[in-house]
Protein backbone atom coordinates (compact mmCIF):
# COMPACT_ATOMS: atom_id res chain seq x y z
CA UNK A 1 0.00 0.00 0.00
CA UNK A 2 1.75 3.28 -1.39
CA UNK A 3 0.44 6.58 0.00
CA UNK A 4 1.78 9.96 -0.47
CA UNK A 5 0.15 13.19 1.29
CA UNK A 6 1.58 16.70 1.08
CA UNK A 7 1.98 17.90 4.53
CA UNK A 8 4.45 20.00 6.73
CA UNK A 9 5.68 21.88 3.39
CA UNK A 10 6.45 18.42 1.54
CA UNK A 11 5.39 14.96 0.85
CA UNK A 12 5.59 12.06 3.21
CA UNK A 13 5.95 9.08 1.69
CA UNK A 14 4.11 5.60 2.93
CA UNK A 15 4.96 2.43 1.50
CA UNK A 16 4.01 -0.66 3.82
CA UNK A 17 4.83 -4.03 2.34
CA UNK A 18 2.83 -6.14 4.68
CA UNK A 19 -0.58 -7.56 3.29
CA UNK A 20 -3.90 -6.79 4.79
CA UNK A 21 -2.97 -3.80 6.88
CA UNK A 22 -6.27 -1.91 6.97
CA UNK A 23 -6.50 1.37 5.19
CA UNK A 24 -7.45 2.81 8.69
CA UNK A 25 -3.70 2.95 10.07
CA UNK A 26 -2.25 4.75 6.86
CA UNK A 27 -5.61 7.39 7.52
CA UNK A 28 -3.81 7.48 11.24
CA UNK A 29 -0.54 7.94 10.38
CA UNK A 30 -1.68 10.57 7.89
CA UNK A 31 -3.69 12.78 10.27
CA UNK A 32 -0.16 12.39 12.62
CA UNK A 33 1.14 14.36 10.15
CA UNK A 34 -1.35 16.94 10.18
CA UNK A 35 -1.37 16.81 14.00
CA UNK A 36 2.34 18.02 14.33
CA UNK A 37 2.26 20.47 11.23
CA UNK A 38 -1.06 22.28 13.14
CA UNK A 39 1.51 21.77 16.61
CA UNK A 40 4.99 22.92 15.60
CA UNK A 41 4.84 24.87 12.32
CA UNK A 42 6.46 28.12 12.11
CA UNK A 43 4.59 28.80 9.29
CA UNK A 44 1.02 29.14 10.75
CA UNK A 45 1.14 31.96 13.52
CA UNK A 46 -1.72 29.66 15.40
CA UNK A 47 0.47 27.00 16.30
CA UNK A 48 1.97 25.96 19.57
CA UNK A 49 5.69 26.34 18.62
CA UNK A 50 4.90 30.31 17.07
CA UNK A 51 2.93 31.21 20.26
CA UNK A 52 5.35 30.00 22.34
CA UNK A 53 7.75 32.17 20.16
CA UNK A 54 5.88 35.11 20.77
CA UNK A 55 5.62 34.54 24.34
CA UNK A 56 1.82 34.05 23.99
CA UNK A 57 2.17 30.65 25.84
CA UNK A 58 4.94 29.35 28.45
CA UNK A 59 7.08 26.32 27.24
CA UNK A 60 5.98 24.63 30.70
CA UNK A 61 2.17 25.26 29.53
CA UNK A 62 2.79 23.75 25.97
CA UNK A 63 1.28 20.33 25.22
CA UNK A 64 3.50 17.03 26.26
CA UNK A 65 4.48 16.59 22.43
CA UNK A 66 5.84 19.89 22.79
CA UNK A 67 7.68 19.77 25.93
CA UNK A 68 9.01 16.34 24.50
CA UNK A 69 10.58 17.66 21.25
CA UNK A 70 12.24 21.01 22.99
CA UNK A 71 13.64 18.46 25.56
CA UNK A 72 14.90 16.30 22.70
CA UNK A 73 16.17 19.84 21.38
CA UNK A 74 17.62 20.84 24.04
CA UNK A 75 19.55 17.35 24.69
CA UNK A 76 21.02 17.85 21.20
CA UNK A 77 22.28 21.47 21.31
CA UNK A 78 24.72 20.22 24.56
CA UNK A 79 25.95 16.86 22.48
CA UNK A 80 26.48 18.89 19.37
CA UNK A 81 28.31 21.93 21.56
CA UNK A 82 25.28 24.39 20.47
CA UNK A 83 25.67 23.81 16.89
CA UNK A 84 21.95 23.05 16.56
CA UNK A 85 19.82 25.31 18.31
CA UNK A 86 16.11 25.29 18.28
CA UNK A 87 16.96 29.57 18.94
CA UNK A 88 17.32 31.20 16.07
CA UNK A 89 17.51 35.48 16.07
CA UNK A 90 14.62 35.61 18.49
CA UNK A 91 12.88 33.08 16.79
CA UNK A 92 11.73 29.10 18.06
CA UNK A 93 12.56 27.16 15.53
CA UNK A 94 12.74 23.39 16.21
CA UNK A 95 12.59 22.14 12.60
CA UNK A 96 15.60 20.31 12.80
CA UNK A 97 13.96 17.58 14.61
CA UNK A 98 10.86 17.77 14.11
CA UNK A 99 10.34 16.10 11.10
CA UNK A 100 12.74 13.48 11.79
CA UNK A 101 11.02 12.62 15.56
CA UNK A 102 7.61 12.83 13.48
CA UNK A 103 8.55 10.18 11.01
CA UNK A 104 9.59 7.93 13.86
CA UNK A 105 6.36 8.54 15.94
CA UNK A 106 4.51 7.46 12.73
CA UNK A 107 6.69 4.23 12.22
CA UNK A 108 6.06 3.43 15.91
CA UNK A 109 2.58 3.32 15.13
CA UNK A 110 2.45 1.47 12.01
CA UNK A 111 4.65 -1.30 13.99
CA UNK A 112 1.97 -1.29 16.65
CA UNK A 113 -0.37 -1.49 13.95
CA UNK A 114 1.27 -4.57 13.18
CA UNK A 115 2.75 -3.67 9.99
CA UNK A 116 6.56 -5.10 9.61
CA UNK A 117 8.05 -3.69 6.06
CA UNK A 118 7.39 -0.62 5.20
CA UNK A 119 9.38 2.80 4.65
CA UNK A 120 8.07 6.09 5.69
CA UNK A 121 9.90 9.26 3.92
CA UNK A 122 9.25 12.60 4.23
CA UNK A 123 11.22 15.26 2.65
CA UNK A 124 14.39 13.07 2.50
CA UNK A 125 14.35 11.88 5.81
CA UNK A 126 13.44 8.42 6.12
CA UNK A 127 13.16 5.10 8.35
CA UNK A 128 12.78 1.96 7.05
CA UNK A 129 11.27 -1.57 8.60
CA UNK A 130 11.75 -5.16 7.65
CA UNK A 131 12.04 -6.21 3.88
CA UNK A 132 10.42 -4.55 1.02
CA UNK A 133 10.25 -7.99 -0.37
CA UNK A 134 11.31 -11.82 0.36
CA UNK A 135 15.09 -12.07 0.13
CA UNK A 136 15.53 -8.23 -0.42
CA UNK A 137 16.75 -5.01 1.48
CA UNK A 138 15.41 -1.77 1.17
CA UNK A 139 17.65 0.50 -1.03
CA UNK A 140 17.89 3.87 0.16
CA UNK A 141 19.84 6.57 -2.17
CA UNK A 142 21.66 9.47 -0.90
CA UNK A 143 20.79 11.86 -3.44
CA UNK A 144 23.84 13.91 -5.42
CA UNK A 145 24.11 17.21 -4.04
CA UNK A 146 24.00 18.40 -7.86
CA UNK A 147 22.30 16.48 -10.17
CA UNK A 148 18.64 16.37 -8.84
CA UNK A 149 17.89 13.10 -10.35
CA UNK A 150 20.61 10.92 -9.22
CA UNK A 151 22.14 9.05 -6.26
CA UNK A 152 25.87 9.45 -4.87
CA UNK A 153 25.82 6.54 -2.65
CA UNK A 154 23.29 3.63 -2.10
CA UNK A 155 22.77 2.27 1.32
CA UNK A 156 21.19 -1.01 2.15
CA UNK A 157 18.71 -1.42 5.16
CA UNK A 158 17.07 -3.28 7.43
CA UNK A 159 15.68 -1.57 10.21
CA UNK A 160 17.30 2.30 9.94
CA UNK A 161 16.79 6.10 9.77
CA UNK A 162 18.37 7.73 7.46
CA UNK A 163 18.38 11.69 7.27
CA UNK A 164 20.59 14.59 5.01
CA UNK A 165 21.21 18.16 5.23
CA UNK A 166 22.65 19.79 2.51
CA UNK A 167 23.43 22.90 1.20
CA UNK A 168 21.27 22.66 -1.58
CA UNK A 169 17.91 22.68 0.49
CA UNK A 170 15.80 25.90 -0.69
CA UNK A 171 13.52 27.86 1.60
CA UNK A 172 14.80 26.07 5.12
CA UNK A 173 18.32 27.66 4.92
CA UNK A 174 20.49 26.05 7.56
CA UNK A 175 22.23 28.44 9.85
CA UNK A 176 24.72 28.52 11.87
CA UNK A 177 23.07 28.81 15.66
CA UNK A 178 26.68 30.13 16.82
CA UNK A 179 27.42 32.55 14.21
CA UNK A 180 23.69 32.92 12.26
CA UNK A 181 25.38 32.41 8.48
CA UNK A 182 25.23 29.57 6.27
CA UNK A 183 28.32 26.89 7.22
CA UNK A 184 30.63 26.08 4.82
CA UNK A 185 32.45 22.86 3.64
CA UNK A 186 29.88 20.66 2.96
CA UNK A 187 27.36 19.84 0.20
CA UNK A 188 25.56 17.39 1.99
CA UNK A 189 25.77 15.57 5.38
CA UNK A 190 23.88 12.15 5.86
CA UNK A 191 23.34 10.54 9.31
CA UNK A 192 21.61 6.54 9.49
CA UNK A 193 21.38 5.06 12.80
CA UNK A 194 18.32 3.58 14.99
CA UNK A 195 16.44 6.88 15.38
CA UNK A 196 14.94 8.96 13.00
CA UNK A 197 14.42 12.02 16.25
CA UNK A 198 18.26 12.04 16.57
CA UNK A 199 19.55 11.31 12.65
CA UNK A 200 17.86 14.20 11.35
CA UNK A 201 18.99 16.26 13.88
CA UNK A 202 22.15 15.05 14.43
CA UNK A 203 22.68 15.77 10.30
CA UNK A 204 21.72 19.41 10.87
CA UNK A 205 24.33 20.02 13.98
CA UNK A 206 27.16 17.89 11.79
CA UNK A 207 26.36 20.26 8.43
CA UNK A 208 26.72 23.44 10.63
CA UNK A 209 29.99 21.69 11.61
CA UNK A 210 31.55 20.84 8.35
CA UNK A 211 34.13 18.08 7.76
CA UNK A 212 34.56 17.59 11.63
CA UNK A 213 30.92 16.90 12.09
CA UNK A 214 31.82 13.03 10.42
CA UNK A 215 34.17 12.15 13.49
CA UNK A 216 31.52 14.12 15.52
CA UNK A 217 28.83 11.46 14.35
CA UNK A 218 31.53 9.01 14.70
CA UNK A 219 31.41 9.43 18.45
CA UNK A 220 27.77 8.70 18.76
CA UNK A 221 27.30 5.16 19.94
CA UNK A 222 25.03 3.18 16.64
CA UNK A 223 25.34 6.36 14.20
CA UNK A 224 26.96 6.66 11.18
CA UNK A 225 27.95 9.60 8.91
CA UNK A 226 28.60 10.45 5.15
CA UNK A 227 29.49 14.07 4.02
CA UNK A 228 30.03 15.23 0.85
CA UNK A 229 32.22 18.35 1.07
CA UNK A 230 32.50 21.41 -0.75
CA UNK A 231 35.64 20.08 -2.55
CA UNK A 232 33.48 17.51 -3.90
CA UNK A 233 35.12 14.83 -1.87
CA UNK A 234 33.03 11.75 0.18
CA UNK A 235 34.13 11.03 3.53
CA UNK A 236 32.30 8.14 5.69
CA UNK A 237 32.31 6.56 8.74
CA UNK A 238 33.57 3.09 9.34
CA UNK A 239 29.77 2.53 10.60
CA UNK A 240 29.28 3.88 7.01
CA UNK A 241 31.45 1.69 5.41
CA UNK A 242 29.34 -1.55 6.25
CA UNK A 243 25.21 0.21 4.75
CA UNK A 244 26.79 0.63 1.64
CA UNK A 245 25.55 -1.28 -1.21
CA UNK A 246 28.40 -3.73 -2.71
CA UNK A 247 32.07 -3.24 -2.07
CA UNK A 248 32.79 0.08 -1.10
CA UNK A 249 36.42 1.06 -1.84
CA UNK A 250 38.35 0.50 1.56
CA UNK A 251 39.40 3.26 4.23
CA UNK A 252 43.22 4.49 4.12
CA UNK B 1 48.96 2.60 16.09
CA UNK B 2 49.28 2.26 19.33
CA UNK B 3 47.97 -1.34 21.02
CA UNK B 4 45.68 0.39 24.10
CA UNK B 5 44.05 2.86 22.65
CA UNK B 6 43.05 5.55 25.14
CA UNK B 7 40.08 7.68 24.67
CA UNK B 8 41.22 10.57 22.36
CA UNK B 9 39.26 13.95 21.72
CA UNK B 10 37.00 14.65 18.81
CA UNK B 11 39.83 16.54 16.94
CA UNK B 12 42.37 13.58 16.51
CA UNK B 13 39.53 10.60 15.86
CA UNK B 14 39.35 12.17 11.76
CA UNK B 15 43.35 10.99 12.10
CA UNK B 16 42.81 7.43 12.79
CA UNK B 17 39.12 5.63 13.23
CA UNK B 18 37.34 7.42 9.94
CA UNK B 19 37.60 6.07 6.97
CA UNK B 20 38.26 8.67 5.01
CA UNK B 21 38.66 8.58 1.20
CA UNK B 22 39.80 10.59 -1.38
CA UNK B 23 37.41 8.79 -4.00
CA UNK B 24 37.54 9.73 -7.32
CA UNK B 25 39.08 13.78 -6.83
CA UNK B 26 42.19 12.33 -8.36
CA UNK B 27 41.09 10.00 -10.69
CA UNK B 28 40.73 11.52 -14.16
CA UNK B 29 37.50 12.62 -15.33
CA UNK B 30 35.87 10.87 -18.10
CA UNK B 31 36.95 12.62 -21.64
CA UNK B 32 33.34 13.15 -22.20
CA UNK B 33 30.70 14.26 -20.00
CA UNK B 34 28.12 11.70 -18.83
CA UNK B 35 25.31 12.13 -21.58
CA UNK B 36 22.46 12.08 -19.14
CA UNK B 37 23.62 13.95 -15.97
CA UNK B 38 21.83 16.89 -16.29
CA UNK B 39 19.58 16.94 -18.45
CA UNK B 40 15.42 15.86 -17.41
CA UNK B 41 12.72 14.63 -19.67
CA UNK B 42 10.73 17.45 -19.90
CA UNK B 43 7.03 16.00 -19.56
CA UNK B 44 5.09 18.88 -19.82
CA UNK B 45 5.68 22.56 -21.79
CA UNK B 46 8.80 23.91 -21.02
CA UNK B 47 8.52 26.76 -18.84
CA UNK B 48 10.20 30.25 -19.36
CA UNK B 49 12.05 30.38 -16.35
CA UNK B 50 11.52 33.68 -14.65
CA UNK B 51 13.67 35.25 -11.97
CA UNK B 52 12.06 36.30 -9.01
CA UNK B 53 13.84 37.99 -5.84
CA UNK B 54 14.29 35.47 -2.96
CA UNK B 55 11.74 35.66 -0.31
CA UNK B 56 8.42 37.25 -3.20
CA UNK B 57 5.55 35.39 -3.79
CA UNK B 58 6.09 32.36 -6.58
CA UNK B 59 5.33 33.26 -9.80
CA UNK B 60 3.81 30.55 -11.85
CA UNK B 61 6.31 30.24 -15.15
CA UNK B 62 4.16 27.95 -16.98
CA UNK B 63 0.29 26.07 -17.87
CA UNK B 64 -0.26 23.40 -15.69
CA UNK B 65 -0.94 20.76 -18.45
CA UNK B 66 -2.66 17.13 -17.31
CA UNK B 67 -0.65 14.27 -19.57
CA UNK B 68 -3.37 11.71 -19.11
CA UNK B 69 -7.11 11.81 -19.28
CA UNK B 70 -8.18 11.92 -15.60
CA UNK B 71 -11.21 9.99 -14.54
CA UNK B 72 -13.24 10.34 -11.09
CA UNK B 73 -12.06 8.43 -8.07
CA UNK B 74 -13.85 7.83 -4.96
CA UNK B 75 -11.06 10.08 -2.71
CA UNK B 76 -12.14 13.21 -4.77
CA UNK B 77 -8.90 13.18 -6.45
CA UNK B 78 -9.12 11.65 -10.51
CA UNK B 79 -6.59 9.10 -11.40
CA UNK B 80 -3.56 10.03 -13.84
CA UNK B 81 -0.35 12.27 -13.79
CA UNK B 82 -1.08 15.92 -13.66
CA UNK B 83 1.96 18.31 -13.59
CA UNK B 84 2.13 21.28 -11.39
CA UNK B 85 3.11 24.57 -12.37
CA UNK B 86 6.72 25.42 -12.48
CA UNK B 87 7.66 28.27 -9.60
CA UNK B 88 10.80 29.93 -10.31
CA UNK B 89 13.57 31.46 -8.13
CA UNK B 90 17.03 32.93 -8.37
CA UNK B 91 18.11 29.12 -7.83
CA UNK B 92 15.96 28.30 -10.66
CA UNK B 93 12.84 26.22 -11.79
CA UNK B 94 11.37 24.21 -9.52
CA UNK B 95 7.82 21.87 -10.64
CA UNK B 96 6.40 18.69 -9.43
CA UNK B 97 4.56 15.55 -10.98
CA UNK B 98 1.72 13.73 -9.32
CA UNK B 99 0.95 10.22 -10.46
CA UNK B 100 -2.93 9.58 -8.67
CA UNK B 101 -4.70 6.11 -8.64
CA UNK B 102 -7.57 5.37 -6.40
CA UNK B 103 -7.89 8.72 -4.84
CA UNK B 104 -4.19 9.02 -3.55
CA UNK B 105 -0.92 10.13 -4.59
CA UNK B 106 1.11 7.02 -5.44
CA UNK B 107 3.99 8.73 -6.98
CA UNK B 108 5.81 12.27 -7.01
CA UNK B 109 8.13 13.57 -9.56
CA UNK B 110 10.60 16.33 -10.02
CA UNK B 111 10.21 17.62 -13.52
CA UNK B 112 12.63 20.40 -13.10
CA UNK B 113 14.60 21.02 -10.07
CA UNK B 114 16.80 23.67 -8.89
CA UNK B 115 20.41 23.83 -9.40
CA UNK B 116 23.16 24.64 -7.30
CA UNK B 117 25.48 25.35 -10.30
CA UNK B 118 25.22 26.35 -13.65
CA UNK B 119 25.22 23.25 -16.60
CA UNK B 120 28.15 24.07 -17.90
CA UNK B 121 30.10 24.58 -15.13
CA UNK B 122 29.48 21.02 -14.11
CA UNK B 123 30.44 19.79 -17.32
CA UNK B 124 33.66 21.49 -17.85
CA UNK B 125 35.79 20.80 -14.61
CA UNK B 126 34.95 20.01 -11.18
CA UNK B 127 32.47 17.10 -11.92
CA UNK B 128 31.44 15.40 -8.39
CA UNK B 129 32.69 11.66 -8.13
CA UNK B 130 30.13 8.98 -8.26
CA UNK B 131 30.61 6.32 -6.62
CA UNK B 132 30.93 3.10 -9.12
CA UNK B 133 29.26 5.74 -11.57
CA UNK B 134 28.63 2.45 -14.02
CA UNK B 135 27.02 0.73 -11.43
CA UNK B 136 25.22 2.87 -10.02
CA UNK B 137 23.38 4.42 -13.16
CA UNK B 138 22.24 0.85 -13.90
CA UNK B 139 21.31 0.33 -10.32
CA UNK B 140 19.04 3.75 -9.61
CA UNK B 141 16.15 2.21 -10.99
CA UNK B 142 15.95 0.22 -8.42
CA UNK B 143 16.14 2.46 -5.87
CA UNK B 144 13.51 2.17 -3.08
CA UNK B 145 13.71 5.93 -1.28
CA UNK B 146 16.22 8.65 -1.58
CA UNK B 147 17.80 10.54 1.53
CA UNK B 148 18.19 13.97 0.63
CA UNK B 149 17.93 17.45 1.51
CA UNK B 150 14.81 18.12 -0.81
CA UNK B 151 12.75 20.76 -1.46
CA UNK B 152 10.60 21.33 1.22
CA UNK B 153 10.30 25.02 0.12
CA UNK B 154 6.92 27.24 -0.30
CA UNK B 155 7.51 26.43 -4.39
CA UNK B 156 7.54 22.76 -3.91
CA UNK B 157 4.24 23.02 -1.71
CA UNK B 158 2.89 25.21 -4.45
CA UNK B 159 4.00 23.18 -7.21
CA UNK B 160 2.07 20.20 -5.41
CA UNK B 161 -0.98 21.76 -4.87
CA UNK B 162 -1.57 23.44 -8.34
CA UNK B 163 -0.76 19.33 -9.80
CA UNK B 164 -3.23 18.43 -6.85
CA UNK B 165 -5.90 21.32 -7.79
CA UNK B 166 -6.21 19.93 -11.34
CA UNK B 167 -6.81 16.69 -10.46
CA UNK B 168 -10.04 18.02 -8.09
CA UNK B 169 -11.30 20.15 -11.06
Amino acid sequence: MVRAEPVMGTVVSLDIRDQGVPGAVVDAAVAWFHEVDATFSTYRPESEISRISRGELSRSDGSAEVQEVLGLCAEVTRRSGGCFDVQLGGRLDPSGLVKGWSVQRAAEMLQASGARNFFIGAGGDIVTRGRPAGGQRWRVGIRHPEIGDRVAAVLEAGDLAVATSGAYERGEHIVDPRTGRAPAGLLSMTVAGPSLTYADAFATAAFVMGEPGVAWVAGIDGYAALAITSDRRVVWTPGMAGLLAGSAPAPR
Amino acid sequence: MPSAMPIRPAATLAATAIGVVLLLAFRTPPAAPPATAVTLPSASAAATPTATPSGAPPSAGSSPTPTATPTAAAGGLKSGTFNGQTYSDQYGNLQVQLVISGGRITDVKLLQYPQNEPQSAFISSHALPLLREEVLQAQSAKIDAISGATFTSENYAASVQSALDLARA
